[in-house]
């Protein structure tokens, strides 16, 4: 059964690439980039998603664009999930950034910066959170050799 | 049952035979006292920690062996339990913690991570441990059975007293 709030936000928030649709319990948006901070607000001022729960990306290698990147929200009134798709290319991987709407959005775009090389405009502080300084590459890119490593210590002979 | 023994005195050195017979007497006797004290120093990364406190616990009880007192500072410490997981961010945390341990000290690469990095043969994990410091015993297994890690202790036991013990300079 789905949530009723539902149907409210699916008429509230009509991205230009079509109304919202309900996968496996989560009311799922694709939107275009410049949609992204508009419909956050949205939803955290007038439907109360108060928790900012994840941002992730999609390494779609050969498509065009290439990477996508997913946040997800919950609202602890209603009781319902979120899950918004932002598509971006492979030559400017950026999104704008949810720290001014979330402070706990900071920690969780660092590690999708470092993961997926995704940048996030408007967070100052991107420097590596999982990896370490030095590393080159993004791991979970697509394009990333399994198993290239790159260590710190220089191994014993 | 354990054959796997280092020859107490070398070829080079088997001339004076009163000297060596001191010599070997010598190091059965340090080798006797040093094989059941082994402190423990515990660097427990990940999920075989569970394995560490079940074989430390009374059921299994390594304190049997004398490695059951574990020191949590490496400088008081003679085994390094690696006990886990190392990952290449964590690599120079263990490398430190092994140049802060005094001599003699052994190394014990407890479960199949610390020992070849297992299934994570990825960019994050270090793929053995043996490619930064030296290791005495490997213990494979995801995690080893307690029994294994009784058997791990024990036949370094076998090499601790089977080694030359030197205590005053490199001859004696």
């Amino acid at each position: 059964m789905e949530p009723p709030l539902f149907d409210g936000l699916k008429q509230a928030i009509v991205p230009a690439s079509g109304p919202g649709v309900v996968s496996h319990g989560i009311l799922v948006f694709v939107l275009a980039p410049d949609e992204l901070l508009p419909t956050v607000r949205q939803l955290r001022d007038a439907h109360g998603f108060d928790i900012f729960l994840d941002v992730t990306a999609v390494d779609w290698i050969g498509q065009v664009p290439r990477f996508e990147v997913v946040h997800h929200f919950y609202s602890t009134a209603h009781k319902v999930r979120v899950r918004l798709k932002v598509r971006v290319p492979e030559a400017d991987p950026s999104v704008d950034s949810l720290v001014p709407l979330y402070g706990s959005a900071a920690f969780m775009e660092r590690e999708c910066h470092d993961m997926y090389g995704i940048h996030f405009r408007g967070n100052a502080d991107l420097r590596p959170i999982l990896l370490y300084e030095g590393f080159v590459g993004h791991p979970l890119r697509k394009d990333y050799p399994k198993q290239q490593e790159q260590p710190l210590v220089p191994y014993r002979s | 049952m354990y054959a796997r023994t280092v020859p107490i005195v070398p070829a080079s050195r088997q001339k004076d035979g009163a000297f060596e017979y001191l010599t070997t007497r010598k190091d059965e006797l340090i080798g006797w006292a040093r094989k059941f004290s082994i402190f423990p120093y515990p660097f427990v990364t990940a999920c075989c920690a569970m394995e560490f406190m079940a074989v430390s616990a009374s059921p299994y009880d390594t304190d049997r062996f004398g490695a059951a007192l574990p020191r949590f500072s490496p400088r008081q410490a003679d085994l390094l339990m690696v006990v886990g997981t190392v990952t290449h961010k964590q690599a120079p945390i263990l490398l430190k913690v092994y140049e802060q341990m005094c001599e003699p000290k052994w190394v014990m690469a407890f479960g199949v991570c610390a020992t070849s990095g297992g299934f994570y043969q990825n960019y994050a994990a270090l793929p053995g441990i043996d490619k930064v410091i030296p290791v005495d015993i490997y213990i494979p297994g995801c995690p080893p059975r307690p029994e294994m890690v009784i058997d791990g202790i024990m036949q370094l036991q076998e090499k601790i007293a089977g080694s030359r013990h030197l205590i005053v300079n490199d001859r004696f």
